[in-house]
């Protein structure tokens, strides 16, 4: 039952119903892949981009998806510097035949922190040689401003390290990030479960891009499935307009009418 | 002619080839796969016609798993 019609999401020139993204990596197999994306209703899928190992045969990784149902977002993950970033999207546009790039300029390998100085000029050189490009950066209000600013698509801040699953660990930066952007703020990164999903949207952010929180779980296809409904939970309590908070109670039943009450 | 493919020098019997050439000796399908040379991508449809030479440098990648 689907009782409330959402806007679409809109990013650049393309429009989803689904506001969960996910990813291909980390999954016990094919065929689980293949279901947990079936079950998270996803409409965009993250892919890398490496270089083959020569000599090797046998499928790629394009047959387990249905490009007729779903959009491919490449991603520049592993890179280090903006010149890497902008090589690799360019052989992303011209192997998947897409203008999407996942901007990923990664500044520390413990952490995944994207270097935002090189996420900053490769996010320029990528718009103005036409790509439509959505920047994984930190929680930074003013880093997500310059890369709107710059001409990205959307800003996708960190919730917590890539592959962590610690949710969303600085609400309040998150939902500054929100209030200022004119783009789509989709929360890539930290997700770990539902309840993570459904706080991260309930912030207002417009979606979530998750692949450890589903692919490592114990079971992904109900975990994408889980995903799915939390995004959509979340979604639509913040369009609601939740209740404000009180600190003491007020109560549901009426105070009138109770039996034993004395007579006036 | 000695080249450099994703980072690992080789050495082809022939003296000049095209790209599709490059990729036949090497056993590697065109599909599935996009090529940069000496930095500049080589759209699919020029595979054909892209002239390898001595020392050049050929990146070839595809998609794999990711987040």
């Amino acid at each position: 039952m689907q009782s409330y019609e959402d806007t679409p999401l809109r990013i650049g020139a393309y429009e989803f119903r689904s506001r969960l993204i996910v990813g291909t990596g980390k999954y016990p197999s094919m065929d689980a892949m293949q279901a947990a994306h079936e079950a998270s209703g996803a409409e965009m899928v993250t892919v890398a981009i490496r270089r083959i190992d020569l000599g090797e045969k046998g499928g790629s990784l394009l047959d387990y998806i249905d490009r007729s149902k779903m959009t491919i977002l490449p991603n520049t993950a592993g890179c280090f510097n903006a010149r890497e970033a902008v090589a690799t999207a360019q052989l992303a546009r011209e192997l998947l035949e897409t203008d999407l790039i996942k901007l990923e300029v990664i500044g520390d390998t413990q952490t995944l922190h994207p270097d935002t100085r090189e996420t900053l000029i490769a996010a320029e050189q990528l718009v103005a040689d036409g790509f439509t490009v959505l920047p994984y950066i930190g929680d930074d209000p003013v880093a997500c401003a310059q890369l709107e600013a710059l001409g990205c698509a959307a800003v996708m801040p960190l919730a917590a390290p890539i592959g962590s699953g610690l949710g969303i660990c600085n609400p309040y930066t998150i939902r500054i990030i929100k209030e200022r952007a004119g783009v789509p703020v989709i929360v890539d990164a930290g997700v770990g479960t539902a309840s993570d999903a459904a706080v991260a949207m309930e912030l207002g952010v417009d979606a979530l891009l998750m692949n450890t929180g589903i692919a490592a779980a114990q079971n992904p296809v109900a975990m994408a499935e889980a995903m799915a409904l939390a995004t959509r939970a979340g979604r639509l309590a913040f369009l609601s307009g939740r209740m404000e908070k009180r600190l003491y109670a007020n109560a549901s039943s009426p105070m009138q009418g109770l039996i034993g009450a004395p007579t006036a | 002619m000695k080249l450099e493919i994703n980072g690992e020098k080789r050495e082809l019997p022939a003296t000049e080839a095209t790209l599709d050439e490059v990729l036949a000796t090497l056993g590697i399908e065109a599909h599935g796969v996009a090529i940069a040379c000496n930095d500049r991508v080589v759209r699919r449809g020029e595979f054909a016609q892209q002239r390898i030479a001595e020392g050049d440098r050929i990146e070839i990648v595809r998609a794999v798993a990711g987040g």
